[in-house]
């Protein structure tokens, strides 16, 4: 197992560093010099010249990106050009409700799915299933951002049950405030991976039930409902790990879109005004942390598998060499 | 005419191994099957004709009596009217028209984006596939580490070194699209590559790349329209989202996405103007959807035996 583990984790290493180079480039290839906001107004060309050599700004590319990966790895993400505040700072405050709105929208997905596929796989074509199967379609081809904007329009404007924007109302600090800001949001980026895990629990249970298992556990005078509930259930949740991780990358730009249709204050909303104003530094350290918790989301899927599965573990075992 | 074989073991080296049984059986022609299934399947009847609809009016756009551009303050956030079925946005254009402008922006760009990535896609796959070996295996590694991060980020900021169009939008969403189509192509043509045809040609003296594009490619052409299929959706969802946080075609172009953004300032006196075109959206990529879940259901051989 620690061999599996340790296996995956060094996959994960070209990963990290390709997308530190991009990230690097990101400032390389940004228009504008950087001296600009150094340079004084009584400053002597000398001393420009020795400022642009303190900033090693004449080095070659690949001093650069070293240099520059040195300070990524102490923590130092530089500073916004906009209001010169750290990015790693700016970045640590909004992670949080990222990935809280992510994982609220996760549970809601899983607890969702689970018992609405496993429903319709054991009742297949029956109404439930056709309205269900309907349903999840509707769901898989909605875009987030038109769904929240609908969502805002019946459950702010028309009904006025729950606020449409922010994580807070101002001035009030409760769990409970926190909650109902965030009920619109996740409901909204949990519909497409609802409706795909749901999906995919129908399809994995009706190929569940035609296995022998089940005929053997049959012929034992099992109940039906300890089939599904102890024997099928079972076999269809493993595969969700795998779907999960698949669908990390659709969690994380859609926790952007959903974000800024609720005005909420993340990762996403961070990165997309500092894209709106050009803040290269920041859509750099944006653009990284994105991708590492994408990369970190996907390794933890894999290993959980690992751990879950004991035919994983040792396919690896034996292909060691 | 030559006497003697001129072959020598290095001509085999991508197709020698020849032990892959031939899984696939038609009962029927995949074709027959095709409109078998379409006919038992109202609801890809009723797709296939709103996608058509779609299609044809957002070519037939500028028989509108109105112009998309033309400003027309006084009649500014009208509501829907016998004149203005949609009503009008807050520069006083007509919503339907802008709505049929915005159609083509995401058909042309879903279309033709999608040409790009499963062109790039099919080359890079079957190219993986045939060759085998170490090469695919560093191929298919690079697909790994492009899979592991996040697509519609990395377009969003290229995108902020661009001036957007029609045509940075195609190249880049087609661009960054290409993967799952390389990886169906890759997995198809290594069991392809083994059967007795590729290895005639092989025999006739034909060249590799030739084999790849004339013997290899027509056998995937089932695989890579359903791969495409699913594809155009994505596209058109990914150019919609990339329009409504702003970075997609910019005003006064129409786009559902940015007509979608425009909305959402006035969310609250019209919300109206928020559902036309989300409609427009949703309906695009749910008969998308439903075409391309049967068009794999029917040319699936291994489902129709």
């Amino acid at each position: 197992m620690g061999k599996f583990i340790f296996h995956r984790v060094l996959q994960t290493i070209p990963v990290i560093i390709l997308v530190a180079f991009f990230s690097f480039a990101i400032i390389e290839l940004a228009p504008g010099d950087v001296l600009m906001h150094y340079i004084q107004p009584n400053m002597t060309n000398e001393e420009i010249e020795l400022l642009r050599e303190e900033l090693g700004l004449n080095d070659g590319l690949f001093e650069k990106f070293f240099g520059w990966a040195k300070s990524v790895l102490s923590g130092n993400l530089g500073y916004s050009q906009i209001n010169h505040r750290s990015v790693a700072v700016q970045i640590a405050e909004r992670i949080p409700a990222t990935v809280g709105l992510m994982g609220a929208s996760l549970l809601l997905s899983i607890v969702v799915s689970v018992p609405l596929g496993l429903l319709c796989g054991t009742h297949k074509n029956r109404p439930i299933d056709q309205i269900v199967s309907t349903l999840s379609y509707v769901g898989i081809s909605v875009p987030s951002f038109w769904l929240g904007m609908v969502l805002i329009i019946v459950f702010s404007q028309m009904l006025d049950l729950l606020p449409s924007m922010g994580m807070r109302t101002l001035g009030v600090d409760s769990v409970w405030d926190v909650i109902q800001h965030g009920i619109l949001p996740t409901i909204v980026l949990s519909t497409g991976n609802t409706a795909v895990f749901t999906r995919y629990i129908r399809a994995s249970t009706i190929a569940q039930l035609e296995e022998e298992y089940v005929d053997t556990a049959r012929a034992k005078g099992a109940s039906p409902r300890r089939i599904v509930y102890g024997h099928v259930m079972k076999n269809c949740l493993l595969p969700i790990i795998t779907l999960i991780g698949l669908n990390l990358s659709n969690l994380v730009t859609g926790s952007f879109i959903v974000e800024s249709v609720f005005s909420w204050p993340g990762m996403g909303t961070l990165g997309m005004s500092a894209i709106n104003a050009r803040d290269y530094p920041v859509i750099m350290g944006f653009t990284m942390m994105s991708c590492l918790m994408l990369i970190l989301g996907n390794l933890i899927a894999d290993i959980l598998y690992g751990v879950c599965d004991p035919r994983i573990k040792q396919g690896v075992g034996s292909d060691a060499d | 005419m030559r006497t003697e074989t001129p072959y020598t073991p290095e001509d085999f080296q991508f197709v020698r191994e020849n032990q892959a049984p031939d899984d696939r059986s038609y009962a029927r022609s995949p074709l027959q099957n095709l409109k078998q299934s379409f006919r038992a399947n109202p609801m890809a009847k009723a797709a296939l004709f709103l996608l058509l609809l779609l299609l044809l009016s957002a070519l037939l756009a500028p028989l509108s009596p109105y112009d998309p551009y033309e400003l027309d303050p006084q009649n500014k956030l009208a509501l829907p009217s016998a004149q203005h079925p949609f009503g009008t946005d807050d520069m006083g254009r007509d919503y339907l028209t802008r709505a049929l402008y915005g159609g083509r922006v995401s058909l042309v760009v879903g279309l033709f984006s999608v040409c790009i990535s499963t062109t790039v896609g099919t080359l890079y796959g079957t190219v993986s596939g045939y060759i085998g070996g170490r090469v695919d295996i560093y191929m298919m590694r690079l697909i790994d580490i492009v899979v592991s991060v996040p697509g519609f980020l990395l377009i969003v900021v290229i995108n902020t070194f661009f001036t957007p169009s029609i045509l940075t939008l195609v190249l880049v969403i087609g661009m960054f699209t290409w993967q799952g189509v390389a990886r169906i192509t890759r997995a198809e043509t290594l069991s392809l590559k083994k059967r007795d045809f590729v290895l005639a040609a092989r025999a006739l003296g034909v060249g590799h790349l030739r084999i790849i594009v004339r013997h290899i490619v027509p056998n995937l052409v089932n695989q890579i329209l359903v791969a495409a299929s699913v594809s155009v959706a994505n596209a058109i969802m990914l150019e919609s989202s990339l329009s409504f946080l702003g970075y997609g075609i910019s005003v006064p172009m129409a786009s559902w996405g940015g007509m979608l953004q425009n909305a959402q300032t006035y969310i609250l006196d019209r919300p109206l103007m928020a559902v036309f075109p989300g409609i427009f959206i949703l309906l695009t990529i749910l008969s998308l959807n439903i075409l391309s879940d049967m068009l794999r259901d029917a040319l699936n051989p291994k489902l129709n035996q």
